[in-house]
């Protein structure tokens, strides 16, 4: 996988700007779009509305409706077409218009989007990308603020990411549309509206690599996508303690990149995981598990995890409970720091 | 009834202008123009609507949908539908002051939901979307127990063995094959082609979904599975002509209501701002389904006159012209018009409905207000019928977690911040 030329991101600029991931996203899209007449947009609202959130904004006015589609109401469809639509040579960019909406459309994803290339031993292939909002601490109802995304790095054969700024959201999105793996692309939503300065000239990493954020030696965090910002807050305020945390944020949660991870822990001897999703059967179980397994000697304490709780996403006036936040981490580092 | 007018109901097979007035769209494959004329006939509806009530107020008939409505009925239709608007209304303007996440609008589907929602018994069951302020109403589920769900304090208060209402559903057309999975079970116990002298003998089920809905495959699979069991389950789709931003004709290139006719069962366009129109129908389908005959699919021709929720701007995809063109149709005056006109109320009454529309809107704002904040435990409650240790153990330790809190001189409710 070529990564993408700065000098054909097209949005208009080489220069250095500030943009939210939003704009990020849609910048990443409307890139791809114009180095290759193959990639679709296609969900609900996303032309004219310019999607809920208006990640879309702008791309069906400038590439019209062959390009960017209005798509009937239908997760299954969406996504079943845009299988076809791959194997017809078309590089779908799938929106799912919000998390909990997902599941109409989970049996393409798994029954064929993520089994196309080894069933077919190669000859098929599914350059599909299904951009998710994903999480929660918005205020909404129910299936708006889910954090499905353990589901599919169950799922061999899928590639899932999830961005956590706006920087990472414009490389991570472009690299994603430009592979030749199916792609679940989770989107903190609640971080949309986040800044950032986006240098198109300065080197980027590759989708697959987990980043190292932030140096310490007192404890790692390791997390992705809404509790990366999180997290940093919290490294922030533990050094009031005098304790300075790691912040690693994985990026890709399938494959998993665990060698920042693992390195990290080996400076540290303690490892937090955190995320919003339940914690039974989760990517946090994951990494802790292979932390532990890979670590076992440099650990000074038991892998802690801090995440949602093992119950249907609360209604809204309860998901400051249920979200991890600041304190809840600190918590979790002071307990690991106990042992 | 024989295939070719699986569109109509059984009452209309003598009919001689049945295929004249039938769309080319099932025949043949329809132009563009006749795909839009069909869809978005936006004057009337198209040939086969039924309409019992003009807009302009005037009671008109029709030859298989005609009924006998006392002065009484319509009093108290017209009582419901003002009262389900301003509650609607104060909804809508608690969510701009802050006091609700988000509002989702019924204005200008009051008569589809009144409609159908009064044809509806006590022993029937209704299975909602999200938008079904006005058939909860006619469930006796007081507007107060919609808030929790939208000032996120519960995902829906009320409860459905007692209301035969289900909560409301969120995830577009679930709901449609639940409810057909319910209608089959009131097949299954015998409560369906009894004799009609114990009007409780029988039982009916009817689900609401949009236009959009319609693309679902859950929406497909309920009116495929409703058709093989003859379960007796009344579809009831609200075509108010939007899904968020996308036309009707994003979703389908026949009329809706054409689609039943595929599943081997009646379906019916009627107007869905004219709340006569809308009870006359619902009511002879939802006997139809008691009686053993199987389900019906209602197209209610109608719009939705606010943005889809408080959250959408729809003056970013919606002419303003097709508002005003609709405000001419709005459900409320027509009524108020033909009850004034044919005296069958007064100015005292329609003033005294006002009079109690804000009394409502007062109580609704204030229970709003009052509302208390759920504790945290709240978040462990239910989650299994039986309790989980896992769910228990994560209760505790949370509760523990807030209590060291407590020591600390924080705040134990809500916010750990
Ligand atoms: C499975 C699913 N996909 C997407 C959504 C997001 N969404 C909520 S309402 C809506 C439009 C629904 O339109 P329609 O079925 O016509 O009903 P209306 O809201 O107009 O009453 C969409 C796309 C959802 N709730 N569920």
């Amino acid at each position: 996988m070529a990564a993408p030329t700065v000098e054909t991101t097209g949005s208009g600029t080489t220069q250095p700007q500030t943009i939210t991931m939003a704009k990020g996203l849609n910048m990443a899209m409307r890139a791809t779009m114009e180095r290759d007449p193959k990639v679709l947009v296609m969900g609900e609202d996303v032309g004219k509305l310019g999607g809920v959130f208006r990640v879309t904004d702008g791309l069906q006015k400038d590439f019209g409706e062959h390009r960017v589609l209005d798509t009937p109401l239908s997760e299954s469809g969406i996504i079943g077409a845009a299988i076809g639509l791959a194997m017809r040579g078309f590089r779908p960019v799938c929106e799912i218009q919000f998390d909990g909406f997902i599941f109409p459309g989970f049996d393409q994803i798994v029954s064929q989007l993520s089994k196309m290339h080894f069933r077919s031993q190669g000859k098929v292939k599914a350059p599909v990308v299904i951009r998710v909002p994903f999480g929660g601490g918005i205020g909404a109802v129910e299936h708006h603020s889910e954090s499905p995304e353990s589901l599919f790095a169950h799922i061999a054969g899928l590639k899932v990411m999830s961005c956590s700024n706006p920087v990472d959201a414009y490389w991570m999105l472009q690299q994603a549309i430009d592979s030749d793996d199916p792609v679940l692309f989770f989107e903190p939503k609640r971080r949309y509206w986040e800044k950032a300065e986006l240098d198109p000239t300065a080197e980027h990493l590759s989708m697959g690599s987990s980043a190292l954020l932030r140096r310490g030696s007192s404890a790692t965090l390791a997390t992705y996508g809404p509790m990366v910002k999180t997290c940093l807050d919290a490294a922030n305020a533990a050094t009031e303690d005098g304790n300075e945390l790691e912040v690693v944020d994985l990026r890709s949660l399938s494959p998993l990149d665990l060698g920042p991870v693992a390195e990290s822990v080996r400076r540290t001897g303690r490892l937090i995981v955190v995320s919003e999703s339940p914690p039974e059967s989760s990517v946090t179980s994951e990494v802790a598990a292979r932390i532990q397994q890979e670590c076992f000697y440099s650990l000074e304490a038991p892998v802690m995890r801090v995440n949602g709780f093992d119950t249907p996403y609360p209604p809204s006036k309860l998901e400051e409970g249920y979200l991890p936040d600041l304190d809840r981490v600190l918590d979790a580092v002071d307990r690991s720091l106990a042992y | 009834m024989s295939p070719e007018h699986w569109t109509r109901p059984s009452r209309s097979e003598d009919r001689g202008h049945a295929d004249e007035t039938a769309p080319a769209a099932t025949s043949a494959a329809p132009t563009r123009e006749q795909v839009i004329a069909g869809l978005r006939a936006t004057s009337e509806g198209g040939a086969d609507l039924v309409q019992l009530l003009t807009p302009e107020g005037q009671r008109v008939s029709h030859p298989d949908f005609d009924i006998d409505i006392s002065e009484q009925q319509l009093r108290e239709m017209y009582r419901d539908m003002v009262l389900i608007r301003r509650a609607d209304r104060e909804g809508n303007s608690l969510q701009r002051q802050g006091q609700l996440g988000i509002w989702v609008p019924l204005l200008g589907q009051e008569a589809a939901q009144i409609g159908a929602g009064r044809a509806l018994r006590p022993q029937d069951m209704a299975f909602p979307s999200y938008r079904e302020h006005g058939v909860a109403w006619c469930r006796g589920i007081d507007p107060t127990e919609l808030l929790g769900i939208f000032r996120g304090t519960d995902h829906g208060s009320w409860d459905p063995n007692r209301t035969g209402m289900g909560l409301y559903t969120i995830v577009i057309g679930n709901q449609c094959v639940n409810a057909t999975g319910y209608a089959m079970g009131q097949k299954f116990e015998g409560m369906v082609g009894n004799s009609d002298r114990d009007p409780n003998a029988n039982e009916a089920t009817m689900t609401f979904f949009g236009d959009g809905a319609t693309s679902q495959g859950d929406v497909h699979e309920g009116m495929v599975w409703a058709s093989v069991y003859d379960a007796p389950v009344v579809f009831f789709c609200q075509n108010n002509q939007w899904a968020i931003s996308e036309p009707t004709e994003r979703q389908s290139r026949v009329p809706l209501y054409e689609r039943a006719r595929g599943y081997g069962f009646p379906g019916i366009r009627v107007d869905g701002n004219d709340v006569l129109a809308s009870l006359a129908v619902s009511k002879w389908a939802l006997d139809e389904a008691r009686s053993g005959n199987g389900p019906v699919l209602i197209e209610a021709f109608t719009y939705r006159m606010d943005a889809h929720t408080t959250s959408d701007d729809a003056t970013r995809y919606r002419m303003d012209d097709e508002l005003q063109a609709w405000k001419l149709k709005d459900p409320i005056e027509r009524l108020r018009v033909y009850l004034l006109r044919e005296q069958i109320v007064d100015q005292g009454f329609i003033d005294e409905v006002q009079n109690e529309a804000e009394e409502l809107a007062t109580r609704f704002r204030e229970f709003c207000l009052n509302m208390s904040e759920p504790p945290p435990e709240r978040m462990f409650s239910a989650v299994y019928a039986d309790e989980s240790p896992v769910v228990a153990a994560q209760r505790d330790e949370y509760l523990d977690y807030l209590s060291g809190f407590a020591d600390a001189g924080h705040d134990t409710e809500g916010s750990v911040r």
